[in-house]
């Protein structure tokens, strides 16, 4: 019989870690601040949190792009009450969404795509994840494809504006 | 603002141009409704006159009030007299989009439009 010897559960944290943590703060405080503004229809925000999902993305790839996204999606929640109602599940449903979108699109070449493309792509990946939960859940009705139009403009104008401002901070602080 | 639009990679212009053009042709397709291409009259809920809405026309119903009369015109149309009190469905003035209906209770007549794809049951997307 082998000797019990006792053991601690070690997690190492790493730099990387650390990195991630930062991002998802910041990414976290947008949300916060962008919950505050006043929208004329739920779900047209300018997702400001975005552009710091998009800056990981550009300097340090998908996974950590991932990391940054999803735990904003849950502390975001968290704090503004969210968590487990349904602004909670279609928040989730559009980060995978544009997450599924960034994968391949982080992978057009550079020279002819920036970070404006990135940026559209998600945001309409966005509003396509989001309305297609909320047709097969919220509201099971072909009614809610009407605001497509509304949301489809949202997301290419706030996502031109992120992606500016994103490719405008990468050029600020090349490393 | 060129310092900002220095920004922009010639793919960027391009995606941005396909998401406008998308987003410029879901505001019809989704928006539009189809559009009213002809005029029924019914009279006692049984169809007593079926017209396109092409060409200006007007068409007299004799209900137990009196006469309806209908106008047609191009893309539109209206009740322009009914014999009942209270003129509802006159007072609706032209009727444009398709399933729209003006109905003279009274004179028991109705007037509705229908638009091209009456057949379809659902839309799938």
């Amino acid at each position: 019989m082998p000797v019990m010897t006792a053991s601690t559960i070690d997690l190492k944290i790493t730099d990387n870690d650390r990195r991630i943590a930062r991002y998802a703060a910041a990414a976290i405080a947008l949300t916060v601040a962008e919950a505050a503004l006043p929208s004329p229809l739920p779900g047209v925000k300018p997702g400001l949190a975005n552009i710091v999902v998009l800056i990981v993305l550009m300097r340090h790839g998908w996974r950590d792009a991932a990391w940054v996204s999803l735990l904003r999606v849950l502390a975001g929640s968290l704090l503004v009450g969210q968590f487990l109602a349904p602004g909670f599940f279609l928040a989730l449903a559009g980060a995978l969404a544009s997450l599924a979108v960034l994968a391949p699109a982080a992978r057009l070449p550079r020279r002819w795509f920036g970070p404006v493309s990135a940026s559209v792509l998600a945001a309409f990946a966005h509003i396509g994840g989001q309305l297609l939960l909320a047709r097969l859940w919220l509201v099971p009705h072909d009614g809610v494809f009407l605001l497509a139009p509304v949301f489809g403009l949202s997301a290419l104008v706030f996502g031109i504006v992120n992606g500016l401002i994103t490719a405008k901070l990468l050029k600020e602080n090349q490393a | 603002m060129k310092a900002w639009l220095a920004l922009l990679r010639p793919g960027d212009w391009a995606l941005v141009l396909i998401g406008a053009l998308g987003v410029a042709i879901s505001f019809p397709l989704l928006w539009a409704g189809g559009k009213a291409e002809r005029a029924v009259v019914r009279l006692d809920g049984k169809v007593v006159a079926e017209f396109p809405l092409t060409a200006p026309r007007r068409f007299a119903v004799t209900g137990p009030l009196g006469e309806t009369l209908i106008e047609i015109a191009p893309g539109r149309a209206r009740v322009l007299s009914d014999p009942g009190p209270r003129q509802y469905c006159v007072q609706q003035g032209w009727l444009t989009r398709p399933s729209a209906i003006a109905i003279c209770a009274p004179n028991h007549v109705s007037l509705s439009l229908s638009g091209k794809d009456a057949s379809h049951d659902s839309l799938n997307y």
